[in-house]
């Protein structure tokens, strides 16, 4: 299991897992850089991460770290089609409130995408709403008032949302804190991750 | 962080003469120039520690440290400049020069025209980014620099900084540009326009040779800069600092100092007025309307950039308008689509395109992470 600070991110091994040596990716909402320092020393993958808050964008300098300061809301306006192997988005999609448009250019950018978000549906959570209150947990860790979450979903509605766009799961993920989940992931399942292509036209 | 940090103190300038013409872009050359120029640090056994900083419109060569003896002599860039500063001069060996056509030592309008033993003024050829960056590397081959660790400059200066990234690919291992652009827009060259005109049109300019008839063109420089500082700032800044701030507290209905920009600008013109050079000012502005390194390339930015072998920071600054962060990334994306290492930062900043000579505490920290990175 990868580690970073006090913070584990098994999601970290299973992107590596699922890049290919060498990859150029593009790692959106890339925080202090961890995932693309991960992918440069397991994959030797190299690119470039996107962020907004300027306390990463200057972890990201210390880390020598190739780091674009932008807005994802304001899409990926000015990449090519097809410039990445991959554009990851790492626990982020949640975030972004335009989430059609973002995996849509994802899918333009990158030959793939690797996406991870927290999965609404997982039955802790659907516990907590059933007992009145909106799920607070280790991959929800914010209350309603001051989350930075903007879009709530499970692993079902992405499933659902992926169908109807033309946009094809390659592989899936799931997971329960660092336990994989294979059965049921929807309401097992805290957090999902899944590797993303186009439709062949 | 910057507990520790001082100024470089005390400097002097040096000057290096060249006997070797210098080809110029537009088709003239200059017989034999003055480079002046100021050092800062000590450069490593391995010469590998050589940072150029590039000024911009009305800087210069003295980029930090104080003049002895002079008050108010603190160079342009000092903030950044020092030991233990984001550009740590405990590190790095940094230089600044005086461009060629500038009015601070370095052969200029105001120098002697050798053909001629008067000024050069009208005289004196069209001097362009290019020519700057390849008077800049002679001089480096006079340090004995084969390899600079970065070029930086803001403004102007990061144009230079990126052509000599083009120019000398193998000879720059970082480019650090802000506050900059890939050309101007037309808006900028309009700006250019009529502070040019301004200087042209004044009846003391005597078709730039104003020396002779021992007169300086000080209306027009006067005019140039105000409109300079009025795009240097950003709307917000300006309604920050001054508003409508009345100098009498009431409606005088005369032409004099009512409002407290009017006395502004006027100082800072008078005070630029009094001190820069009508010719550097107009050639210098050209310098910024012609550089343009697509358009060689049909204006394709990312085909001009190709030849870039550095590793590139980039940053911009969210209220200027004058070399606005939409221009940044243009760069930042040619650079990207050729594959080379590069960041950018997009600083907040309520200062407009001064910005980048202030000390905002992120942008500091963003420069400061950059160049502890680079390997010496």
């Amino acid at each position: 299991m990868v580690k970073f600070g006090n913070q584990e991110r098994h999601d970290y091994d299973v992107i590596a897992g699922w890049v290919s040596e060498g990859a150029r990716v593009l790692d959106l909402g890339c925080g202090d850089g961890e995932l693309l320092l991960h992918l440069a020393s397991t994959r030797q993958a190299r690119g470039y991460g996107i962020e907004r808050d300027p306390a990463h964008v200057i972890n990201c300098l210390s880390h020598r770290i190739n780091v674009l300061q932008s807005d994802l809301e304001q899409g990926l306006a000015g990449f090519k089609d097809g410039e990445f192997d991959y554009v990851i988005m790492s626990l982020s999609l949640q975030a972004v409130h335009n989430t059609e448009g973002i995996l849509a250019e994802m899918l333009r950018v990158g030959r793939e995408a690797v996406v991870s978000f927290p999965n609404f549906g997982y039955w802790r959570h659907r516990v907590s709403i059933n007992e009145g209150h909106m799920p607070v947990s280790d991959s929800l860790p914010h209350q309603w008032y001051n989350t930075p979450n903007v879009r709530f979903f499970t692993m079902a509605d992405f499933e659902q949302l992926c169908e109807q766009r033309g946009i094809v799961v390659l592989e899936r993920a799931a997971f329960d804190e660092d336990r994989a989940i294979d059965i049921d992931p929807n309401n097992y399942a805290s957090v999902a991750l899944y590797r993303l292509g186009r439709k062949a036209d | 962080m910057t507990t520790h940090s001082h100024s470089v103190g005390v400097v002097t300038p040096q000057c290096a003469h060249f006997d070797e013409p210098l080809p110029l872009r537009s088709g003239s050359s200059l017989p034999a120039y003055d480079l002046v120029y100021e050092t800062y640090g000590t450069l490593n056994a391995e010469r590998s520690n050589a940072v150029l900083v590039c000024h911009a419109l009305s800087g210069s060569h003295h980029v930090a440290g104080t003049y002895a003896g002079q008050a108010k002599s603190t160079g342009w860039w000092d903030n950044l400049v020092g030991p233990g500063r984001p550009l740590d001069t405990n590190k790095f060996f940094v230089i600044g020069i005086n461009n060629l056509g500038g009015c601070f030592g370095s052969t200029g309008p105001r120098s002697t025209n050798p053909a001629t033993g008067k000024p050069w003024g009208s005289a004196f050829p069209f001097v362009t980014v290019e020519d700057w960056v390849d008077s800049h590397a002679r001089l480096m081959d006079r340090l004995g620099i084969q390899q600079l660790a970065a070029v930086l400059g803001g403004s102007l200066g990061g144009m230079q900084a990126l052509a000599w990234t083009l120019r000398y690919p193998e000879r720059v291992r970082h480019g650090m540009i802000i506050a900059a652009a890939p050309k101007l827009s037309t808006e900028n060259i309009a700006f250019n326009e009529v502070a040019r005109q301004a200087i042209l049109t004044d009846p003391e300019f005597h078709n730039g040779d104003y020396y002779e008839h021992g007169v300086v063109p000080t209306r027009g420089l006067r005019l140039a800069r105000m409109l300079g500082h009025i795009t240097y700032l950003s709307d917000d800044a300006m309604a920050d600092k001054f508003g409508r701030k009345l100098r009498h507290g009431e409606h005088r209905y005369h032409f004099d100092v009512e409002f407290e920009i009017e006395s502004y600008l006027r100082y800072q013109g008078d005070k630029f007025a009094g001190f820069f050079d009508a010719n550097t000012y107009l050639l210098t502005t050209k310098a910024l309307d012609y550089f343009d390194p697509a358009y060689a390339f049909e204006g394709d930015l990312e085909a001009a950039l190709a030849a870039a072998r550095a590793k590139f920071f980039i940053a911009s600054f969210s209220t200027d308008w004058r070399f606005s962060p939409a221009r940044s990334r243009e760069l930042v994306f040619a650079l990207l689509h050729n594959g080379r290492d590069v960041s950018y930062a997009e600083i907040e900043s309520d200062a407009g395109h001064d910005s980048f000579l202030l000390d905002d505490p992120t942008y500091h920290a963003a420069m400061r992470a950059y160049f502890q990175n680079i390997e010496v």
